[in-house]
C-alpha cells in the first residue's frame, strides 16, 4: 500500500463512509425501523450539543450519562483489582494455591455478566435503595478481576530464575522480595490484565444499568428503546464505542510506560 | 584450615550424576580457575558453593561454617548479569549495599555504592538502566554489585564467556586489577584456558561430564602484574598452557563410547539418455538400490 498524505485521516474515514452507507441502505431497503444516519443525527443532537445538561432523571446530556457510568465503572474496577491482583498472585506464588483454586476459576470465568447481576441484587437485598448500586458493582468486580487474575499469575511464573536468584543471594526478606523484585517483575503481565479488565468493565457496565435502569449510558439506551426513540439507541452505541476506544488507548498508553527490558 | 573446603561433593539432576567426588580447598587471598567443558557442571558447582542449591552428598565449608543457604557473604557474578532492569545501574547496587550493611547511615551507602560504581568506570552511566547497557557494561555493574557487598569470597560464573574478545579483553585487565587492589578470594568458572592463566594463582581443570570431577591443580606461578602480550612468550606460560589443556583433552576429556549406527547408503545409478523415451518410462527410470550398513563410531564425549 502506497502512503500519501493525511493517509492516517482519509483511510479510517472511508471505513466510517462505508459503515454510513450500508447504514443508510440498510434503513432504506429491509430495516423499516432502523432510523438513517441523518435522523439519528437531528434527533440526538441535543444531547450532543448540551452533553451536561440535566433535563430530568433519565433525560440528561450523554456524556453525563457517561460521566455516571465511568463512576460506576472506576468502582467496579478498582474493587475487581484490589482483589484480583493479590489472588493472582498467590496463584502464581504457590502451587498448591492454584491447584485448589483454578478449577473454581475456570468455572467461574465464563459466566455471563447478565448471570451475576441477579444474585448481586439478591446478595445486598438488604441495603435498600443502594442494593442496585452494590449489584452492579458486584457484577463488575466478579467479570472484569478474571483477566487481572490470570495474568498476574503467569507474570509472576514467568520470574526468571535470574531475579529470584539475586533476591536469594542477598537474602532479601519476604517483603523486600516482593516489593523489589516480584511486583516491578510482574508488572508487564498484571497491566496487560489491568487493560483487559477495563474493557471487560466497560461491557459489564451497560448490561448492570440495563438490567438495574440506573441513569447511566446502558440505562438510557434501554429506556429509549421502551420509549420507542430508536435513533438514542444509536447515538449510546456509538458512544459506548468511543468511549471503551478512549479507556483502551489511555490504558495501553499507562502499559507501554511500564514494560521493562 | 582451608579457607573453602568442599568435601567428595556429588551433585545430580535426576538419574544423571553431574558432579562426583569433587574436592577442593581455597586458601584465604587466592585466585582460583576452574576451566572445563561447556555442560561439564561448572555452573551448578559454583550453585552449590553459592549455596543455590544443595550437594546430594559430602559437605561445603567456608570459613569453618557448612554452606546450607545463599548469602551475601558470597558474592556471586552470574554468567547472564543477572541485574534487574527496572532498577538502574546505581539502584542495583545500592539493593545490594542497603542489604548488605542496613546499619550503615544512608549518606555512607551512596558514597560505598558511588566508590564501586566507580571502580568499573561506570560513574557516567549511573543512572542508566540495564537494557541501556552494551553487554560489557552490564557485567561491570553485575561485578561491582558483586563487590560492594564486600562478601569474603567472590564466586564469577563464566562472567566474560558472553562478550566479545576484545571487551573480554578489557574486562579481565579490570578483574585482574581490582584484584590486586584488595585480594579477595575468587573462585573463577571459565572455558577459557587463556583466562585462567592470565588471572589465576591455580588452574583446575574439570573433566568433561556426566560425573565430571576436579582434575590435579596447576599452579600458576607467573609474576603479577601479568601483561597479556608479554606472557605469551612465556616459557612458563606455554608450559602451563600445554599441561591443562593436555589434561582436558587427555585424561579428563577421555570418554570413549562406541555408537553403532545403521546406516542407509542411497546409491543412484544415472539415467541411461541413449535410451529412447517411451510413455511407461521403464528403460530410462533411474536404477536405485539401498544398501544397509553398520558401522560403529568412536565418539569422545
Amino acid at each position: 500500500m502506497k502512503k500519501f498524505k493525511l493517509d492516517w485521516l482519509v483511510l479510517p474515514l472511508i471505513g466510517i463512509g462505508v459503515v454510513l452507507l450500508l447504514w443508510q441502505i440498510s434503513a432504506a431497503t429491509w430495516a423499516k425501523e432502523l432510523p438513517s444516519p441523518l435522523k439519528t443525527w437531528q434527533v440526538s443532537r441535543p444531547y450532543l450539543a448540551e452533553p451536561f445538561a440535566k433535563r430530568g432523571e433519565m433525560d440528561q446530556g450523554i456524556l453525563r450519562f457517561s460521566w455516571y457510568s465511568l463512576i460506576l465503572v472506576a468502582k467496579g474496577y478498582a474493587l475487581a483489582l484490589l482483589i484480583g491482583t493479590p489472588i493472582g498472585f498467590l496463584l502464581g506464588l504457590s502451587k498448591t494455591f492454584a491447584k485448589i483454586f483454578d478449577p473454581i476459576i475456570q468455572i467461574l470465568r465464563p459466566v455471563s455478566p447478565l448471570a451475576w447481576l441477579p444474585l448481586g441484587l439478591v446478595l445486598f437485598v438488604g441495603a435498600g435503595r443502594q442494593a442496585s448500586e452494590l449489584g452492579a458493582l458486584f457484577t463488575i468486580a466478579v467479570c472484569s478481576m478474571w483477566p487481572t487474575v490470570l495474568n498476574t499469575s503467569v507474570g509472576v511464573r514467568a520470574i526468571p530464575q535470574d531475579y529470584l536468584n539475586v533476591a536469594k543471594v542477598l537474602k532479601l526478606s519476604r517483603r523486600k522480595t516482593l516489593f523489589k523484585v516480584l511486583i516491578p517483575a510482574t508488572l508487564p503481565y498484571m497491566f496487560t490484565g489491568f487493560r483487559l479488565s477495563l474493557g471487560i468493565a466497560w461491557l459489564v457496565i451497560v448490561a448492570a444499568e440495563m438490567l438495574t435502569g440506573r441513569p447511566g449510558v446502558g440505562g438510557f439506551l434501554w429506556q429509549e428503546y421502551n420509549a420507542l426513540i430508536y435513533e438514542h439507541i444509536i447515538l449510546c452505541i456509538i458512544t459506548i464505542g468511543v468511549i471503551g476506544f478512549i479507556l483502551d488507548r489511555l490504558m495501553s498508553v499507562v502499559e507501554r510506560r511500564f514494560k521493562t527490558a | 584450615m582451608a579457607f573453602l573446603e568442599l568435601k567428595n561433593v556429588s551433585k545430580g539432576f535426576g538419574r544423571t550424576a553431574v558432579l562426583q567426588d569433587i574436592n577442593l580447598s581455597l586458601e584465604r587471598g587466592e585466585f582460583v580457575a576452574i576451566v572445563g567443558y561447556s555442560g561439564a557442571g561448572k555452573t551448578t558447582l559454583i550453585s552449590l558453593i553459592a549455596g543455590l542449591i544443595q550437594p546430594d552428598t559430602g559437605t561445603l565449608t567456608l570459613n569453618d561454617l557448612e554452606i546450607t543457604e545463599p548469602g551475601p557473604d558470597r558474592g556471586v557474578v552470574f554468567q547472564n548479569y543477572s541485574l534487574l532492569p527496572w532498577l538502574s545501574v546505581y539502584e542495583n547496587i545500592f539493593l545490594a549495599v542497603d542489604q548488605v550493611f542496613p546499619n550503615w547511615t544512608p549518606a555512607k551507602k551512596q558514597q560505598h555504592v558511588a566508590k564501586y560504581v566507580d571502580l568499573v568506570s561506570l560513574t557516567p552511566a549511573r543512572d542508566k538502566k540495564p537494557g541501556e547497557l552494551s553487554g560489557g557494561m552490564r557485567q561491570r555493574v553485575s561485578v561491582a554489585r558483586a563487590l560492594a557487598m564486600e562478601p569474603q569470597i567472590l564466586l564469577l560464573d563464566e562472567p566474560l564467556s558472553a562478550l566479545d574478545a576484545l571487551t573480554r579483553a578489557t574486562l579481565q585487565d579490570e578483574i585482574e586489577r581490582i584484584w590486586e587492589q584488595d585480594k579477595r578470594t575468587v573462585v573463577l568458572i571459565t572455558n577459557d584456558v587463556d583466562e585462567g592463566i592470565l588471572l589465576a594463582d591455580r588452574i583446575i581443570p574439570l573433566s568433561a561430564g556426566p560425573n565430571a570431577t576436579l582434575g590435579p591443580s596447576f599452579k600458576v606461578d607467573l609474576a603479577r602484574p601479568r601483561n597479556r602480550k608479554a606472557i605469551n612468550h612465556e616459557p612458563r606460560y606455554k608450559e602451563i598452557r600445554r599441561d591443562v589443556i593436555d589434561y582436558l583433552l587427555g585424561a579428563g576429556g577421555k570418554k570413549h563410547t562406541a555408537l553403532t549406527k545403521k546406516l542407509i547408503l542411497p546409491d543412484l545409478q544415472p539415467e541411461d539418455l541413449s535410451l529412447p523415451r517411451t510413455l511407461n518410462g521403464s528403460p530410462r527410470r533411474p536404477v536405485r538400490r539401498q544398501e544397509l550398513k553398520q558401522e560403529t563410531v568412536e565418539v569422545d564425549v
